[in-house]
């Protein structure tokens, strides 16, 4: 507080009452310590793809340093409807069915934005990405949390969703592979949800980001299943596959009616995507298979040694298919994810993100995200061995 | 390619047991399976990757272009051969375009690669012409930056 003027009485209540995310709570415990090995970041160890960012320099020189469409380039509008259609199996028009945002992290924003009125429910499950709960209050929405179980390899069901359903639902959202767990939904899997999301009218936004990392089964997108691409918004970006986190770049496809409606806002509040991070987008999707299959093959390799010493030294885990993390359960040594988490850094200078950031029900599990070397992460199990040995 | 290989070719040194974790297999599989490599000569054998300009070594490479005349039986394969079998010759390829044979070639001096050229090299028959070049100085080998600052700019935890 800043002399007698009590701001905080004039905040907005939903954004005064929402708590400050767990990552960044974390984050800042872990930036006061030297030396740690962090599982705990959540993007590409790998750098930006050098074609990628020599053409940024290259579209620098040119020039490319203006607003452009609200929409964003249409070369790139082009290039990515070509793209969802070769790699996730969903036809758009780049004339007015694709928006790109401002990473994934926008377009979620307007999404919900623009499909909800206040006390709309949002169904979603966790343990999730850390954004979903408070965008969907940002934007007036009720969120119904279901919670997905190790058991079944934290994946969604039919039933979970007709358990927390109201007449007043009107979304779902969905994000497989999944941040925080690695699980992903086969077709069937994803044959139940859109039968669901059909039978009740849902709008369904789907958060794909990590849809190119999958290890053992190609993936499904449930834009693509019949009958769907009419009730769905697809949400993918750059930050992931190819590693361009910084650049702040995503895209949403859908029908004409909705993405105009999130136009309307990011045109409003945002005016475009970054001319640059566009242009690094077109490049990057001329070439995109090379680099992302040979990073694939990578996180498969430290999935699979990360499996591996789970089980040699007992820790139950559920085996994680898609994104780049894994989360096991630590609930047998009866102590709080948070203070299993503090205590290991303390301990072993070794960052892990308790489960309890993803949602309640994230209690009982770390997240480690094995987006760095597999010199850190033998080094990290080596220390973990160690740490559960003595507790 | 076969992830094994890809695993040793990117780092030879790793243990078979950190492999068998990788691959998701016994440590008794990664050994046989390597040893059949082997024994079949597929591998051919396991290097360090120097930078070699940190050493201040008495050496120079230089890159050769060779034009020479295919014989009647075995192509450019009997000259080649021919060619790789002097230890100053470290890599060989025949090669489409221009000219036929790539040598790197390794000598103490200059003087020691431009005698090697000019009076074991050239003489040899079905050799036409040859156009040497030295290398200066190294930026990358096998896919490995010589002068790579460790950069990772990452936050420590993020979402
Ligand atoms: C599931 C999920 N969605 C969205 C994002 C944000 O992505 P972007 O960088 O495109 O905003 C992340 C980043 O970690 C994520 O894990």
């Amino acid at each position: 507080m800043r002399g007698s003027v009590s701001l905080r009485d004039r905040l907005n209540t939903t954004v005064r009452d929402i708590p400050r995310s767990g990552i960044r709570d974390f984050f800042d415990i872990v930036s006061t310590m030297r030396d740690v090995i962090s599982l705990g970041i959540g993007e590409p160890d790998f750098d930006t793809p050098w074609h990628v960012r020599e053409s940024t320099v290259f579209a620098l020189e040119r020039g490319a340093t203006h607003y452009t469409s609200n929409y964003g380039y249409l070369e790139l509008r082009r290039a990515l409807a070509n793209y969802v259609r070769k790699n996730f199996g969903a036809e758009y028009n780049p004339e007015n069915e694709v928006l790109v945002t401002v990473g994934v992290s926008e377009a979620l924003d307007l999404a919900l934005r623009a499909l909800l009125n206040p006390g709309d429910e949002v169904l979603y499950h966790e343990p999730c990405y850390v954004s979903y709960r408070a965008t969907i209050l940002f934007a007036q929405g009720i969120p119904l949390a279901v919670e997905t179980k190790a058991e079944n390899g934290f994946r969604l069901t039919r039933a979970m969703l007709e358990a927390k359903a109201t007449p007043k639902t009107k979304v779902l959202m969905l994000n497989f592979p999944n941040n925080p767990t690695g699980a992903v939904m086969s077709r069937s899997d994803l044959e139940d949800i859109a039968a669901f999301a059909r039978e009740r009218d849902l709008i369904v936004i789907t958060d794909e980001i990590y849809g190119e990392l999958t290890y053992d089964s190609p993936h499904t997108s449930i834009a693509s299943l019949p009958g769907m691409a009419e009730r769905t918004i697809f949400l993918h970006g750059f930050s992931k596959a190819w590693a361009m986190t910084g650049f702040r770049l995503g895209y949403a496809c859908g029908p004409a009616e909705l993405v105009e409606a999130m136009m309307k806002i990011h045109q409003y509040t945002m005016l475009c995507a970054s001319s640059l991070s566009q242009k690094a987008a077109i490049e990057a999707l001329t070439r995109p298979e090379f680099d992302v299959t040979a990073m694939v093959d990578e996180y498969r390799r430290r999935r699979n040694f990360l499996v591996a010493s789970f089980a040699e030294m007992g820790l139950e885990s559920h085996r994680p298919l898609g994104a780049f993390y894994a989360f096991p359960s630590v609930a047998k040594f009866g102590i709080p994810a948070r203070d299993f988490a503090l205590k290991f850094l303390e301990q072993e200078k070794v960052a892990v993100v308790p489960g309890t950031a993803f949602g309640e029900c994230g209690e009982g599990f770390v997240r480690c995200a094995y987006a760095t070397s597999l010199d850190n992460i033998r080094e990290a199990m080596a220390r973990l061995q160690r740490f559960i040995g003595r507790l | 390619m076969d992830e094994l290989l890809k695993i040793l070719q990117n780092n030879a040194l790793q243990s078979r047991e950190d492999i068998a974790r990788m691959l998701g297999v016994a440590s008794a599989e990664v050994n046989e399976r390597i040893k059949d490599y082997e024994q079949r000569g597929v591998i051919r054998g396991y290097q360090a990757i120097l930078n070699e300009d940190q050493l201040d070594l008495d050496k120079v490479t230089a890159v050769i272009e060779v034009k020479v005349t295919p014989q009647r039986e075995g192509g450019f394969d009997v000259i080649a051969n021919r060619v790789s079998r002097f230890p100053e010759v470290r890599s060989a390829y025949l090669m489409s375009g221009g000219y036929d044979l790539l040598l790197f070639v390794e000598g103490r001096s200059l003087r020691e690669v431009a005698s090697f050229v000019s009076e074991k090299l050239s003489p040899l028959e079905g050799i036409l012409s040859t156009s040497t070049h030295f290398m200066l100085k190294t930026y990358k080998r096998f896919g490995v930056l010589m002068h790579q600052e460790n950069t990772d700019e990452r936050l420590s935890i993020t979402p």
